[in-house]
């Protein structure tokens, strides 16, 4: 495809649950090495929305494509799509039965053929770039909160995926380990990372994002540059929204 | 959120459900190919073997077979109320021994062993020899106090074993339960006992329900041991009547029977499985 090509674009999508209508049309782009974030109040389908990206969710309506191709497509294997994507979810979903080392070499061994001493190489290089390398041989269940976020994002990292989605993957963190993650997220921002991220963290999207979307009632109801969508929203909707957060001390 | 207004699908979107609904009449129509191919294998195969002919008038004669199946159905309403009684009693049972298993701390450590001990004695040792000892051994004890008939004898011998059995997949249903549910519990100020009944078990019964029909399934053809003891059930009527015509066909129909009696508990159980999926998990295509 050409270079002009979001890395992902959604374009009207639609999705149901039963009766529910979760997304009425929504679209977006994400540009290669663009951060774009998705904020909204809870329940808005912010969630709903990436597990579409993943193809988690099948859509009711609408396209998603990565680089230019179609992924909705039902003649595309979701298995290859999803090997380009990386996920962080909000609730870490490590595997409890498998050490950190194991946790993160699975994809790179078993999906994507990686030797064993490489992809345990890899891990360990990505575990010293979160402070955690004396980790490694250390079960999920006995980590804190904010590092088993960091060991979710390197096993998400450890397959070099062309986009990473984000899922508010700071909403359960202490706010004092909130920092340790996003600071994280920046530095892979600054590498040039390509990232979707649902979030709360106003202050995190304004200094970050390069574009941010506000999804409200199932669709984007206002999108653009950060300073302009945070800092002088044009729909009332938006500016409610944002007073409730700020009155939450959060902006 | 607004459900309200009328939704139109897109031409594109028509076209995917399109693509979806022809693969899915295309794997039917695969799978139901290969079966029929295989059923008709089979069918020739059979009917084929040399001794055939014998064995379809020893073992599948239909005249005979219509002419004993009232007998053999009187039998098997007495398989129907001991599986009856014996269910609700294993389930008693196994989730007492389950709950003695799991209980924590020293104080316990005499009734967890004697639940061990139990579990591994009645888990270890053949039905067959289970139902012998307490059905030819305890009335030999010649105490007035204990039941007679072969039909309760056979039924307690059943309840023996199988709760042993079931015991294990509550426990391991128990276990199963994230320790954080424990913790959550017990910091809302619930008791041990409380945490349990309301909030371990709950799950934990969820978690094995699979498991527990599959065992339901496999003491439905148990029951028909106590035949051996002499209890008139359908299996013992099947046999009287072998004995006077050596005519197999009783047999089958008394196994045919027990297979239609199989059958609604299986699709139960699937059921089941698919419910708790669909009602608990956040669903998707994984
Ligand atoms: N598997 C599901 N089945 C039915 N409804 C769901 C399911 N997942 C999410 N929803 C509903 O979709 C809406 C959006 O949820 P979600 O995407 O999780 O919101 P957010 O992440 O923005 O908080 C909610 O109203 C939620 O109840
Ligand atoms: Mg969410």
């Amino acid at each position: 495809m050409s270079g002009a090509a979001p890395v992902l674009s959604v374009d009207n999508v639609v999705k149901f649950f039963g009766e529910h209508q979760v997304l009425r049309g929504i679209s977006l782009d994400v540009a290669e090495h663009q951060v774009v974030t998705v904020i909204g109040s809870s329940g808005s389908g912010k969630s709903t929305l990436m597990r579409c990206v993943n193809l988690l969710e099948v859509i009711d309506d609408g396209v998603i494509a990565l680089d230019g191709r179609d992924i909705t497509d039902p003649r595309v294997d979701p298995d290859h799509v999803r090997r380009r994507i990386g996920v962080v979810f909000q609730a870490y979903n490590l595997f409890p039965h498998m050490n950190v080392q194991d946790n993160i070499t699975l994809a790179p061994r078993v999906v994507h053929g990686v030797p064993r001493a490489a992809a345990v190489e890899r891990a360990r290089e990505l575990l010293a770039r979160v402070g955690l390398e004396d980790k490694a041989d250390e079960y999920p269940d006995r980590l804190s909160g904010g590092q088993q976020q960091r060991v979710a994002i390197v096993r998400a990292l450890a397959t070099d995926p062309r986009l990473l989605l984000l899922d508010e993957i700071t909403s359960a963190l202490d706010p004092e380990l909130v920092g340790d993650v996003l600071r994280l997220v920046r530095e892979l921002a600054e590498q040039g990372m390509t990232i979707l991220m649902a979030t709360h963290e106003m202050g995190f999207a304004r200094q970050v994002a390069d574009h941010v979307c506000f999804l409200d009632q199932g669709v984007v109801l206002e999108q653009g540059p950060p300073e302009q969508v945070l800092g002088d929203p044009v729909e009332p909707r938006t500016r409610q929204f944002l007073a409730r957060i700020i009155d939450a001390g959060r902006l | 959120m607004r459900t309200t207004e009328l939704y139109e699908p897109s031409a594109r979107e028509l076209d995917r459900r399109a693509y979806r609904r022809s693969r899915a009449r295309r794997s039917t129509a695969v799978a139901l190919a290969s079966t029929l191919v295989f059923a008709l294998l089979a069918y020739l195969t059979v009917t084929n073997a040399p001794g055939w002919d014998r064995t379809r008038a020893t073992f599948f004669d239909i005249s005979y077979g219509w002419e004993v199946l009232p007998d053999i159905l009187e039998g098997l309403w007495l398989n129907i109320r001991v599986l009856a009684v014996a269910a609700v009693a294993v389930v008693v049972v196994a989730l007492m021994l389950a709950l003695l298993r799991t209980l924590r701390g020293p104080v316990f450590l005499p009734l967890r062993l004697l639940a061990t001990a139990y579990i591994d004695l009645f888990r270890g040792m053949p039905l067959l020899i289970v139902l012998y000892l307490v059905g030819f051994g305890l009335p030999a004890l010649r105490l007035d106090w204990l039941p007679t008939s072969e039909t309760t004898l056979g039924t307690i011998a059943l309840v023996l074993t199988y709760s042993a059995y079931v015991a294990e997949v509550f426990r391991a249903g128990i276990e199963a339960v994230h320790p954080s549910q424990r913790a959550a519990a017990r910091s809302l100020g619930l008791t041990y006992r409380q945490t349990m009944r309301m909030v371990v078990l709950p799950q934990a019964v969820r978690k094995v329900t699979p498991p527990l029909l599959n065992d339901f399934v496999a003491m439905q053809k148990d029951v028909g041991l106590i035949s051996v003891l002499g209890a008139v059930d359908a299996i013992r009527k099947a046999q009287i009547e072998v004995a006077q015509t050596f005519n197999f066909t009783p047999y089958v129909v008394a196994g045919l029977l027990f297979v239609l009696l199989a059958v609604p508990s299986a699709r139960l159980a699937d059921w089941v499985t698919n419910r708790a999926a669909r009602r608990q998990q956040a669903g998707g295509l994984v």
